[in-house]
């Protein structure tokens, strides 16, 4: 079997997000940039499914500027098999992600989808749903568990009500939720193989992809702040204050 | 042009969940002429029912089969589809676990982009959501010529009361091919006597300050004097002292009650973010600098394994 990987370029979570004085985005510039978590997670469980046999190919898939090749040579040096840099100067949005991996799945054929839940970047949780339901196939989003069998797959689903699990024939679209794995770190010898490893590069413009239905991004602005409110010395007066305020 | 929307009522055995009557409250910010509910369910009498008593609604709308006995996105997504084609603007799902799956799937098979996480709405297809994790709002246009498929932030709209009655309820007959691909096994809920996390009125949450999982009895115990779910940080999820149904947090869940008491939590920003609607935030924490003192209403430095008893005997 071949899984097909989405592997997203995102600011980093550890920067603190800056939205422009202007409100026409957020700071990107010399900001660092990273593999989305969730798409690491996508990464790494398809290398364990590799790794026990399930899997013989791990194809990792971006769509990004042409700048991304650093990205997706760090997707290689973790294990990927090779990768497919579809190349647009542009963000895109999840329809258009999803309508972007329905070509790239009608050329690779893979048996199992597997993309992070969300970007941290744009928090959608979306592309995953919406490419199961362009190539009319199986979802399993938020996964946790992961268990394939034949020409099925069992997931576990963290849900709102606790963890549900449905048995999904494949090939399906699984999104990873945190605790389905923890990726591995990249060792050095793994940075040097990956040089060899194959990226193809393809225009997004070239894919003949639909257009239409996208939502426009008017406007950015800072979070409203809620303000520092006073402390307390004791029990007592934080007692006093919230009966005051009625909740005790 | 007549604006209707349609809301996916979201249920869990025979009871309408809380995060409907949010929705209500979203739609009704659009003014719109209709607000319709739609229960798919394998016995929607119950849940019908309970959406037919909310404020503002026109009709409900049910859809039985045995095949929608649980909420699978691939089974539902094909009926909603259908279901908008008469004549709504709008089709509506809250933000939590289920209306994030089953929503893009929709939007997808109607050709359109989604709206996630919608917080305020400044027209009928102009909309305000969170990106980056809360830290940047974003103004958002859907296309002004096709259905808008959006979920509530649940967190940020109170539920809808009750109205002086009760809008009729018709059953609905769909022409949708239903899937056989998708299967449901299980559902594994957490017991729990505690009010649900997602809509108590009043939380109580530990970190890792607790430093066990035996610890975390205090917790318990405050949140059981109060009438409190209890939530924990990620840290705390992580380091195994409590289930992972009880983070509250960006990854975990979002969260907005009167009252919630913080407690051994340092306030990680993807923490912060899933409490910042709350009403009125306690921080209980050793460490004067602790970053949940600057959200915090009110804020007790101390030894929370003294503190917290206190407390919980104090009221």
């Amino acid at each position: 079997m071949k899984i097909l990987v989405g592997y997203k370029r995102v600011v980093d979570f550890n920067v603190r997000i800056q939205v422009k004085p202007d409100g026409t985005g957020v700071v990107t510039d010399g900001v660092k940039l990273s593999p989305n978590p969730f798409d690491d997670i996508a990464l790494e469980e398809a290398l364990r499914l590799r790794e026990k046999g399930i899997a013989e190919e791990v194809v990792i898939a971006t769509i990004a500027p042409a700048d991304a090749q650093a990205h997706l040579r760090n997707g290689l040096a973790m294990g990927g098999n090779r990768a497919i840099h579809v190349v647009t100067p542009d963000p895109v949005q999840p329809l258009a992600a999803a309508r972007t991996f329905l070509k790239l799945i009608e050329k690779e054929q893979p048996g199992l989808v597997i993309l992070g839940k969300q970007a941290i970047d744009d928090d959608c949780n979306q592309t995953g749903q919406m490419l199961a339901a362009l190539w009319d196939r199986p979802q399993a989003t938020f996964a946790s568990k992961l268990d394939i069998s034949g020409e099925k797959a069992t997931v576990t689903r963290e849900v709102d009500a606790g963890l549900e699990t449905i048995e999904v024939d494949l090939p399906a679209v699984v999104t990873t939720d945190l605790r389905l794995n923890e990726p591995r770190f990249i060792k050095l010898p793994d940075i040097m193989k990956a040089k060899s490893k194959k990226i193809d590069t393809i225009e997004l413009s070239s894919l003949g992809i639909e257009h239409g239905g996208e939502i426009r991004t008017t406007h950015y602005a800072p979070p409203p702040k809620r303000s520092r409110g006073v402390m307390v010395k004791d029990v007592a007066e934080l007692v006093g204050m919230l009966k005051q305020k009625g909740l005790v | 042009m007549m604006s209707k929307i349609l809301i996916i009522a979201e249920h869990l055995n025979g009871q309408l969940n809380t995060s409907t009557a949010r929705c209500v409250t979203c739609a009704r910010e659009l003014k719109p002429d209709a607000i319709d509910v739609l229960v798919l369910a394998d016995a929607p009498d119950a849940v019908a029912a309970e959406a037919a008593k909310l404020d503002g609604i026109s009709k409900v709308l049910t859809v039985a089969r045995a095949e929608n006995a649980h909420a699978l996105a691939a089974v539902l997504a094909p009926q909603i589809a259908a279901a908008t084609k008469n004549g709504y603007s709008h089709v509506l799902f809250p933000s939590t676990t289920f209306g994030k799956d089953v929503a893009p799937r929709v939007a997808a098979l109607l050709g359109v982009g989604q709206v996630s996480d919608i917080m305020s709405v400044s027209g009928s297809h102009t909309f305000m959501r969170p990106i980056y994790a809360g830290n940047a709002i974003v103004t958002v246009e859907a296309p002004a010529d096709a259905i808008v498929v959006g979920t509530v932030r649940t967190a940020s709209w109170p539920t809808v009361g009750d109205g002086s009655s009760a809008a009729p309820i018709e059953a609905l007959s769909l022409d949708a091919a239903i899937p056989s691909h998708t299967r449901f096994v299980e559902l594994k809920q957490a017991s729990s006597e505690r009010p649900d996390l997602q809509s108590a009125a009043k939380v109580v949450s530990g970190g890792r300050g607790l430093g066990s999982k035996e610890n975390f009895d205090i917790i318990y115990k405050l949140a059981d004097k109060l009438h409190a779910a209890a939530g924990a940080s990620r840290a705390a999820v992580d380091a195994g002292y409590c289930p992972n149904d009880m983070q509250v947090g960006q990854t975990g869940k979002i969260i907005a009650p009167e009252l919630y008491i913080a407690i051994g939590i340092s306030g990680a920003i993807q923490h912060l973010t899933g409490i910042k609607d709350a009403g009125t935030i306690v921080a209980i924490n050793k460490d004067a600098d602790a970053p949940i003192f600057e959200v915090a209403d009110i804020g007790l430095v101390g030894d929370l394994f003294k503190l917290v008893p206190e407390l919980e005997s104090t009221i």
